[in-house]
């Protein structure tokens, strides 16, 4: 199969070279130093034309603003990840420590109070957004035929933040945070049979105890992160595999070409 | 044209004509070693999954806290018609965290049923202060002499059992002794809305009554007296 060439407008592209001119300029000695690099790349990993597949698809017509919401999603994830990474370098998820290190991060540090408040606040936005995300996929019906599995892990993803959620609360560890926590084990612990097991797996013990913290650390750090971002590349491997949809509002016509030959 | 249905083959490796097959072989050597090779892979993935999952799950689930008391003060330091409030330690090494409240008062036979078992040692009642709705923090109020949750509401009468809310059963209980004049608080217990003991302590909103105490069965991680 032959891809298709990325659409460069003409300025980008190359141009002949002029006669009479036999010396490569320090920039042209430049520009060829790049070819030459991401060539040698591409020929040992053959990636330009996952690249091309990725990135120069068909789009249908009508496609507008609405679209862009998964990606808002995403950079959302992205900004979390990043920040989370820093806030981690000074977050210490004992019991009697993490409070003053989070009030450490908010007071002392440099750009602490404006990082920790992208993180807060970055959370909300992801949670909205994913919410308007879906709302699109809905109701553009984009969640059809042969789009069902990416509606799933979608899904997933959704019940994913709200765990990065859930255990993201607790790690301030004040007042709100500790009682949120009791509520939420409680809740969780009060299905039937299984329940209390949950419970206790979720505190690491029948009481709120000297490991909770850090299990609820590691499983907003650690397990649930890597989850998301590997669901995220299945997620846009199967929208650059089955392509976007049309909006509904968008009626289905014939090619003129096929309309004038039936005449 | 319609080809030939192909003569079914014999399980016998010999019948087919492999070379070097023996007598009686019945698994191909290729088939032989894709299953080696498959095994091997998930005994691998085995063997860090396994002890990693009950590294996680063991000793949430099935490690039995020791069994604590804590003297909280004399006997005559309670009244029986109203409630102080005492400290304790649940969770030793995590500071503030691992205390809780429990309200407590010396029994009154008037309203306090006969000790089960007959003869067992309840000098004073210790109330616990964790909600059976989701587990907030209730307080005691003397004026209307109740129970009050401040999250969601949860109303408890001077026994601790339900008159409003949401809460499904009355508040959890500490079994209590006394020791050289000592009153000691020691592990907790849940009961049913009879007043009825369960040793192994269920988490709020689960209801003990009828069905209830099958539905949420007792736990490996409770403490036990």
């Amino acid at each position: 199969m032959k891809l298709p060439k990325p659409p460069l407008p003409p300025a980008l592209l190359p141009r002949p070279k002029r006669p009479g001119e036999p010396r490569q300029r320090p920039l042209e000695q430049a520009k060829e130093a790049g070819i030459a690099s991401i060539d040698w790349i591409d020929e040992r990993t053959a990636l330009s034309g996952g690249g091309r597949w990725l990135m120069f698809r068909k789009v249908p017509k009508g496609t507008n603003w609405f679209y862009t919401l998964g990606s808002a999603t995403m950079f959302a994830f992205l900004n979390q990840a990043v920040t989370g990474v820093f806030l981690a370098m000074y977050y210490d998820p004992s019991p009697t420590r993490a409070y003053e290190s989070a009030r450490y991060i908010t007071n002392d540090v440099f750009l602490g109070e404006f990082v920790r408040g992208m993180h807060k606040w970055g959370s909300t936005m992801m949670v909205i957004l994913i919410f308007l995300h879906m709302a699109r996929t809905f109701f553009f019906g984009a969640y059809k035929y042969p789009r069902e599995l990416n509606w799933v892990i979608g899904v997933v993803l959704l019940i994913l933040t709200f765990v990065m959620s859930l255990t993201g609360y607790l790690l301030p560890f004040d007042q709100r945070s500790y009682w949120a926590t009791i509520v939420a084990a409680n809740i969780t612990a009060s299905g039937p049979l299984a329940g209390p097991y949950l419970g206790d797996f979720l505190r690491g013990g029948a009481e709120f105890g000297a490991t909770t913290l850090s299990r609820f650390y590691a499983i907003h750090m650690l397990l649930v992160p890597g989850l998301i971002a590997a669901l995220i590349g299945a997620h846009l491997y199967l929208v650059a595999r089955l392509g976007t949809t049309a909006p509904p509002w968008l009626k289905p016509t014939e090619p003129e070409k096929l309309t004038q030959e039936r005449v | 044209m319609a080809t030939a249905r192909k003569e079914p083959q014999s399980k016998y490796t010999t019948d087919r004509g492999i070379p070097g097959a023996f007598e009686g072989e019945t698994v191909t050597r290729r088939r032989f070693m894709t299953l080696t090779a498959h095994g091997a892979g998930a005994t691998a993935a085995a063997a860090f999954t396994l002890p990693a999952l009950g590294f996680a799950v063991g000793s949430a689930l099935f490690d039995r806290p020791p069994v604590r008391w804590e003297a909280v003060g004399k006997l005559e330091d309670f009244p029986d018609d109203s409630y102080i409030p005492k400290v304790i330690t649940m969770t030793t090494g995590i500071g503030d965290v691992g205390k809780t409240t429990v309200y407590m008062r010396a029994r009154n036979d008037d309203i306090d049923q006969p000790p089960n078992p007959p003869g067992y040692d309840e000098q004073v009642v210790a109330v616990s202060t964790r909600c059976m709705h989701l587990g907030c923090p209730v307080r005691y109020v003397q004026a209307s002499e109740r129970f009050i949750c401040p999250c969601h509401g949860g109303v408890y009468d001077f026994q601790g059992k339900v008159v409003g809310g949401p809460p499904v059963r009355p508040l959890d209980r500490f079994y209590t002794r006394v020791r050289n004049g000592n009153v000691e608080v020691g592990p907790r217990y849940s009961v049913n809305s009879e007043l009825k003991r369960f040793d192994s302590y269920r988490d709020p909103a689960q209801p003990l009554d009828g069905i209830g105490q099958y539905l949420y069965p007792p736990r490996l991680s409770t403490t036990k007296q």
